[in-house]
């Protein structure tokens, strides 16, 4: 019983980093239609910038959050310039593409700079947690559910109570008719790739002392992300959170008790029994195909 | 298939432009098969071009899918392993020899790329962008874990090659020269398939793929042949490469091997097999010449990926073409006599026989009732208009009736058959045809193209065989008087042309009910005139047309009946004139107003 409690918590654990990836994906689905295959990529980003001011630099760990997070605000915009607003009036398979093109690009940049070998990151408090009636609490997973829970928590203030948050819930809905109310569109969509991009990044910084940060995790989280947020019903926030925990779960219970080689395996197969059998996820497809 | 057709081009050559190309094509291909063959390579050339002829093969099958389907298969990395594991342990484990063992890893290809495509080719892009990821990762996981049959990373060694012709292919430079002449083949064969019913039709699903099954194009099924074709060719392509190196592992059949698959296909011009040629030349050569980049070159490669998007979504080829095209435009072409479009195959009795029935038909929207218990029967011989102001469920009415939208209730009887529960592409196999309010063309085929994909629709009383229905979408075009710009593009015709073609491509199919959804909407004066003459030529022909329109003019001038809607209900039916007199309907266009008594 105490070994499936500590399986579930760590399974949370690493489901909320899901979760806060697809998050950032559901977003951009619903701002802009198409998929961004390079949002795992915003969380390597960050778990390597972390361990250049972080460890290789050595400047205090909060101001290396700091200065990744303003990163990757900056990144964001770039990457929205860059790779999504050249393409903003074709069909989202040139948009796609050129989402995967960036995804090798950044991958290939940091790997040329690092090299293959993985780095560590350390966590952020001393302390490594502690034991409650045999289930140890790591900090560092309690820290990911605690950002995890605000991040939802503030994302939900910020959409249904702020101005800002409604001109992007416009956007996302009907671009044609958010431009005829005044909304600056293009803005919009903007904002939500900075937001995605910053979102990723917090994904990476908090997950880099879980897992070894190499060039190769990003596309990995993105995939199960993805994964996530089908199973939670295509572009419905709510869907995201869920499906990420529930993925987390899944996968650590099926490491340890059927087959570690196989654990990104699971993912997959979850993914594949919902495609076939509840296609709209756990609560539905909120965004349909626009025609 | 232009040869025998009715189309001279206008420069009226002795050789079609169709047969010049195809003998540069042999001879290109009987020059690189003996160079193959003959030319005494260095083992790092034949390395080199026995990748680049292994992988063309599979880029070929992106052409197919992606290029003419426009679906994204993300796993072609994964059809290439299979074809290659069934050789490579066909061939060292389970004692086949080469052809058997190919044969084998093709059918695999084929079986998954069919399962694949059945799950997910009815959900949207990004599904499928998903399950073929998905099916990659696991396929590599399977390879790399399950060694005792798979021999895990260390891969397969001392795979063996044909043993026909007393081992006359285990040769590299005869193996080479085998795999060139396959590529060669299959790229012609992958050419032809653009001008064959199926390719029209792939086509028309990713030009457009409501109006490609309103049209008659069964889409789903469509779209699983492109797959499974293009699963087929990555099977051949992989077992022709574990032949050609003799040993493989499994990180030579990655996803990020998928997304170079991709990358070449894009690079050269996704929509062309010649493109596949040169994407993959190209990126096969690339890394050779750019070796003193070596460490930085995935990473420039993931840029150019991005580049190629922005300034050339055509890829090479297509950028050759288009410049091509812009050198040599598209003369217009002279046409042999045209037989006249056989409209009346069921012969013309306004004997007010029903067609058309429509009954109790509701469609709601949750709480909205767009059509609202509607009754409508539609005589044979007639052009019957459906009017009502905007919002009055008249377009979501001709959506029920093509089916696009399925009914909340009621019922569809065309010509004494139950069609409610039809899928578009079977009604239009039921001789029902339509067009739409916002014109809906395959935009990247061209005219004769559009117009062909109608012809093609299931049961056509016009024939099946290509030739005829060549024919008849030739007669159709020249109805609407586009016969000398059969060749053109699509977006090379002005609006109320391509609103013509869309009536054109609609004739081909020899409709018995005719649905036009505002067909004189965006078109001025004099065009409006011409539709008028058309509609009342079809009519004279005796076509049944139902018709939406908001301009009286027209509808007054073509229509026997009308029948008026307003907020899903139907509040008027008779004749133009009793309708237009009729209280109600006055006052669901202008209002209610008291009507002033001279």
């Amino acid at each position: 019983m105490g070994f499936a409690l500590q399986l579930f918590f760590t399974g949370i654990g690493i489901g909320a980093i899901y979760a806060l990836v697809a998050l950032g994906f559901v977003l951009i689905y619903r701002a802009t239609n198409v998929v961004n295959f390079a949002q795992g990529d915003f969380a390597m980003l960050g778990a390597f910038a972390m361990i250049l001011l972080a460890v290789d630099l050595n400047w205090p760990y909060w101001l290396s959050i700091i200065i990744t997070l303003a990163g990757l605000i900056v990144f964001g915009a770039l990457f929205n310039l860059g790779v999504y607003y050249p393409l903003r009036h074709r069909s989202f398979l040139p948009v796609i593409i050129s989402t995967i093109g960036a995804s090798i690009l950044l991958e290939n940049g940091v790997l040329f700079a690092y090299g293959p070998a993985p780095q560590s990151l350390p966590g952020m408090f001393e302390t490594q947690g502690f034991n409650i009636g045999g289930v140890f609490f790591d900090s560092q997973y309690l820290l990911i559910l605690v950002v995890t829970v605000v991040m939802v928590a503030l994302q939900y203030l910020f959409f249904e109570r702020t101005l800002i948050g409604k001109k992007l819930q416009a956007t996302s809905q009907d671009k044609e008719m958010a431009s005829l109310l005044g909304i600056p569109v293009a803005m919009m969509i903007m904002l939500t790739f900075i937001y995605s991009a910053t979102l990723g990044g917090l994904a990476g910084i908090l997950v880099g002392p879980i897992l070894f940060v190499s060039v190769g995790m990003g596309s990995s989280i993105a995939l199960k992300a993805f994964a996530a947020s089908i199973i939670g019903g295509f572009g419905d926030v709510t869907g995201a959170v869920v499906g990420g925990l529930a993925l987390g779960v899944i996968e650590t219970f099926g490491a340890a008790y059927i087959s570690v080689p196989y654990k990104d395996g699971f993912a997959f197969l979850v993914l594949f029994v919902f495609l076939l059998i509840r296609p709209q996820g756990f609560f539905g497809e909120r965004v349909a195909e626009k025609a | 298939m232009t040869s025998g057709s009715l189309i001279t081009p206008g420069a009226s050559g002795v050789i079609s432009k169709a047969m010049l190309a195809r003998g540069l094509y042999v001879v290109a291909a009987l020059v690189s098969v003996g160079v193959a063959n003959f030319a005494p390579f260095s083992a790092y050339s034949l390395n080199i071009l026995m990748q680049a002829s292994t992988y063309a093969i599979a880029v070929l099958g992106l052409t197919i899918v992606l290029g003419y389907t426009g679906q994204i298969n993300l796993a072609q990395a994964a059809f290439f392993s299979l074809g290659a594991y069934s050789v490579a342990l066909g061939t060292t484990e389970f004692g086949l020899v080469f052809f058997p063992a190919l044969a084998i890893g093709i059918i695999l290809a084929c079986v998954a790329g069919a399962a694949l495509g059945l799950t997910s080719l009815r959900l949207g892009g990004h599904y499928l962008a998903m399950v073929t990821i998905s099916f990659q990762t696991m396929l590599s996981l399977v390879l790399i874990n399950w060694v005792s049959l798979t021999h895990g990373p260390d891969g397969v060694l001392n795979i063996l090659r044909p043993t026909l012709l007393a081992g006359y292919f285990t040769d590299s430079g005869h193996y080479l020269a085998l795999c060139t002449a396959v590529l060669y083949l299959v790229g012609y064969l992958v050419w032809r398939l653009r001008r064959t019913k199926l390719g029209r039709a792939m086509q028309a699903v990713r030009d457009n793929e409501l109006a490609a099954g309103v049209v008659g194009v069964d889409t789903y099924r469509t779209k699983v042949v492109a797959f499974t074709l293009s699963a087929l060719l990555g099977g051949l392509g992989g077992g022709l490469f574990a032949g050609g190196f003799r040993y493989i592992s499994p990180d030579q059949f990655t996803f990020s091997e998928s997304v170079v698959f991709l990358t070449m296909s894009l690079l050269g011009g996704v929509r062309s097999p010649m493109g596949a040629g040169l994407g993959t030349g190209l990126l096969i050569l690339l890394p050779e010449w750019l070796r003193f980049l070596k460490n930085i070159y995935l990473a420039v490669y993931g840029g150019a990926v991005i580049l190629i998007m922005v300034f050339m979504p055509d890829g090479i080829w297509g950028f050759v073409t288009a410049l091509w095209r812009r050198l040599f435009p598209i003369a217009p072409i002279t046409t042999g006599e045209i037989a006249p479009l056989p409209l009346t195959q069921q012969v013309a009795r306004a004997d007010g026989s029903v067609i058309l029935t429509v009954s109790q038909l509701s469609k709601h929207f949750g709480g909205l009732k767009a059509v609202d218990n509607v009754d409508l029967a539609i005589a044979r011989n007639t052009v019957h208009a459906l009017i009502g102001p905007n919002g009055s469920g008249k377009t979501t009415l001709l959506n029920v009736m093509s089916g696009l939208y399925a009914p909340t209730s009621g019922r569809i009887e065309l010509d004494g058959r139950d069609v409610t529960r039809l899928a578009p592409h079977q009604r239009a196999g039921c001789g029902l045809g339509r067009t739409f309010q916002n014109i809906r063309l395959f935009g990247a085929m061209n005219v004769l193209d559009n117009v062909m994909v109608g012809a093609e629709r299931p049961h056509n009383p016009a024939g099946h065989d290509a030739s005829g229905l060549e024919r008849q979408a030739l007669a159709a075009l020249e109805f609407v008087g586009l016969a000398a710009r059969a060749h053109e593009t699509v977006a090379s015709l002005s609006y109320g042309h391509q609103r013509l073609l869309e009536i054109a491509r609609a004739l081909a199919g020899s409709p018995k009910l005719l649905l036009l959804d505002e067909p004189g909407a965006g078109l001025n004066h004099a065009e409006k005139e011409q539709l008028v003459w058309l509609l009342n030529r079809l009519k004279g022909h005796g076509l049944t047309i139902c018709v939406i329109d908001h301009d009286m003019n027209i509808v007054e001038q073509v229509a026997d009946r009308i029948t008026v809607l307003n907020f899903g209900r139907r509040i008027a039916e008779g004749t133009p004139l009793e309708v237009l007199r009729n209280p109600t309907v006055v006052a669901a266009y202008l209002g209610e107003v008291r009507l002033a008594t001279p």
